[in-house]
């Protein structure tokens, strides 16, 4: 069952993936990223993390995405053109990429021996309360944190109406 | 019957709960509409559909044969794929919040429960996630379209729609403090001890949420008075101008299975789900167990249909709101009130607990 | 009801997956000439990187992982609020969306 979630989901997260990075409109782009939002919020459910899939969908991909899917629609974004630069992004980008991947793969794969060892069971139906676990880590251990990004958020929303509002 | 393992009766029965689920509630889409081009009928002061069949009980199925009927017409301007994607996702997300709707009693068969298709942990967030994906197909319509008063008709909806899920769900927090539960069975059961006097909206003094609630939905699914996207008299038809025949009808029905979806929401939260108004007064009545799984499932689509009547008697009484009325009551009236309404119940709780 | 063995997978396949995820995101970053697409190869990174906390969360039972996540999404919200009300004013000024073009402090 969750060979099965991981590998239909974990395929629709890489397929979403690289057509974001070969569509060529900024709004085919953001949907790729809801694809891969979505699939990623089926996996952290198949991981116990049930509070986590659904912020996942309701902040990213019903709040997150929404507003870029708006200001896209807002601006009449078109297609990108290629310039000089976007070519020597090209050179830079894919090898770049790649660098990074064999990179971090490499440091996985070294370190299988005490990954491997441990391997992922399905909570999925014995679940304990996975809410109950956040929210009381949250509320007591990282109150402080909590509290201060509600003041971030504050200050988030402060500077978007300052920047975006048009001068008189 | 021949010998099934668990798990394959489990498949067998979850499949037969979803067709038959999604059958009722395409037909209660349809027979919605009737109700409400009946009802707004007689608030105008005329008759409404009476011609085929009785009382014109049959105008839902004539109406779908000749949307299927129509010619579909693509016009030449738009973005194919998302224009096409665009209605299946405001249909689809619309049905599928109905999957974790609890509409009658525990009544297990074999182990398998009858009157829900799948009983989530959260069954809450569930439904407020499909309902914040839904905006991708009015968005995506309006953009897809290549029309600029479908472009501002989905412009004006995401907005409308992103500004009310706030209050939306700031609304319901009062009651998922109260039943220290995401699960909606466990929603529904905190509000049986004692019938009507212990449902949210009464006893359980989730008033001012209920109210937030109904008016934060009504703007969700885009219907008068906050029906600006599809404003006919400003922006012709908003964001389906450019659609005909099956994607416009996919489009109508998912107006209308949001409305649904909203009203059993509503049901379950505030007023008690399947539980009867007279608590358990009357249960010595019904010995039978297929009585005593009946009943609820009748309470809970009365309920249902009492809200479906609500809303359409509000979108023939009230005018339209102006666009910038909107955004002020919902973002200084609606969010401040539910921001206080979880205050209180959390202060009154914890004196309480 | 369905047998124990398909219902591992080993925590090095998740890792494997967000790695993926995350040098597509690079490449994206990189690539992309749009000021939208390239924040929006940002949030694919966040999300990559997420999903090492949540397999880490649930390899170690611990709800730590998952907690990070948390904060992530919630400075995730809020940097989407402010670089959308930039892009946008970027867009009022310069008319442009193209990162090559927007050059101001350079010239």
């Amino acid at each position: 069952m969750q060979l099965a979630l991981f590998i239909i989901f974990g395929g629709l997260a890489l397929v979403g993936a690289l057509n974001l990075l070969f569509q060529r409109h900024p709004i085919h782009s953001a949907l790729s990223l809801v694809v891969v939002m979505m699939s990623l919020a089926v996996l952290y459910w198949s991981l116990g993390a049930e509070f986590l899939a659904a912020a996942q969908v309701i902040v990213y991909s019903g709040a997150i995405m929404v507003l870029f899917v708006f200001v896209i629609m807002l601006l009449n974004a078109g297609k990108e053109e290629r310039t000089r630069g976007s070519r020597a992004a090209y050179a830079v980008g894919f090898p770049g990429a790649a660098a990074i991947f064999c990179l971090l793969s490499f440091v996985f794969l070294s370190e299988r021996g005490a990954l491997m060892t441990s391997n992922i069971g399905g909570d999925l139906s014995n679940a304990v309360d996975n809410i109950a676990q956040v929210s009381a880590m949250l509320f007591t251990r990282q109150l402080l944190p909590f509290e201060v990004t509600s003041v971030l958020i504050l200050v988030a929303i402060l500077g978007a109406v300052v920047l975006a509002r048009k001068e008189q | 019957m021949t010998h099934l393992t668990n798990f394959e009766l489990f498949l067998l029965l979850s499949a037969l709960k979803v067709a038959v689920v999604l059958v009722i509630t395409l037909l209660g889409v349809a027979y919605t509409v009737l109700l409400e081009r009946k009802l707004l009928a007689r608030i105008q002061n005329r008759w409404g559909p009476c011609r085929v069949g009785p009382f014109g009980l049959l105008q839902p199925l004539v109406d779908g044969a000749k949307s299927f009927l129509k010619e579909d017409m693509n016009p030449l301007a738009v973005e194919r794929p998302l224009f096409i994607l665009a209605p299946i996702l405001a249909l689809g997300c619309a049905l599928i919040s109905v999957a974790v709707v609890p509409f009658g009693a525990v009544t297990r068969v074999d182990g398998v429960d009858l009157f829900q298709i799948a009983n989530v942990n959260i069954g809450l967030l569930v439904i407020l996630g499909i309902t914040s994906i839904g905006v991708y197909g009015i968005a995506l319509s309006g953009w897809s379209s290549n029309n600029k008063y479908s472009l501002l008709g989905s412009l004006r909806s995401t907005a409308q729609v992103v500004s009310y899920e706030l209050a939306l769900g700031l609304s319901l927090v009062g009651v998922v403090l109260r039943a220290q539960s995401l699960n909606l069975r466990t929603i529904v059961s905190s509000q049986s001890a004692h019938g009507a006097l212990s449902w949210n909206i009464f006893g359980g003094f989730q008033t001012v949420a209920f109210f937030i609630y109904l008016m934060a939905a009504y703007a969700e699914t885009n219907r008068a008075p906050f029906d600006l996207p599809e404003a006919e008299n400003e922006l012709v038809a908003g964001y389906h101008t450019e659609y005909s025949s099956m994607k416009f009808a996919m489009f109508f029905m998912a107006e209308y299975a949001n409305m649904i979806t909203v009203s059993c929401v509503a049901t379950l939260l505030f007023l008690g789900g399947a539980s009867s108004p007279f608590g358990h007064i009357f249960d010595g009545f019904l010995r039978t167990p297929v009585l005593n799984a009946i009943f609820p499932v009748c309470w809970f689509v009365a309920k249902v249909f009492a809200f479906l009547a609500l809303y359409i008697w509000v979108r023939g009484t009230l005018p339209r709101f102006r666009y910038d009325q909107l955004m002020s009551f919902g973002w200084k009236f609606l969010l401040p009130l539910a921001m206080a309404n979880i205050i209180v119940t959390s202060f009154v709780l914890a004196m309480r607990g | 009801m369905v047998p124990t063995t398909y219902n591992l997978v080993p925590t090095a396949y998740y890792l494997i997956l967000a790695a993926m995820l995350f040098s597509i995101g690079i490449a994206a970053f990189l690539i992309k000439r749009n000021v939208i697409t390239i924040f929006i190869s940002i949030e694919l990174m966040l999300n990559a990187v997420n999903l090492t906390f949540v397999a880490f969360a649930h390899m170690w039972h611990q709800v730590s992982g998952q907690i990070f996540v948390f904060f992530v999404m919630v400075v995730a919200a809020a940097e989407a609020a402010v670089g959308l009300a930039i892009i946008l004013s970027i867009f009022r000024t310069r008319e442009t969306l193209n990162v090559d073009e927007i050059d101001l402090m350079k010239s």
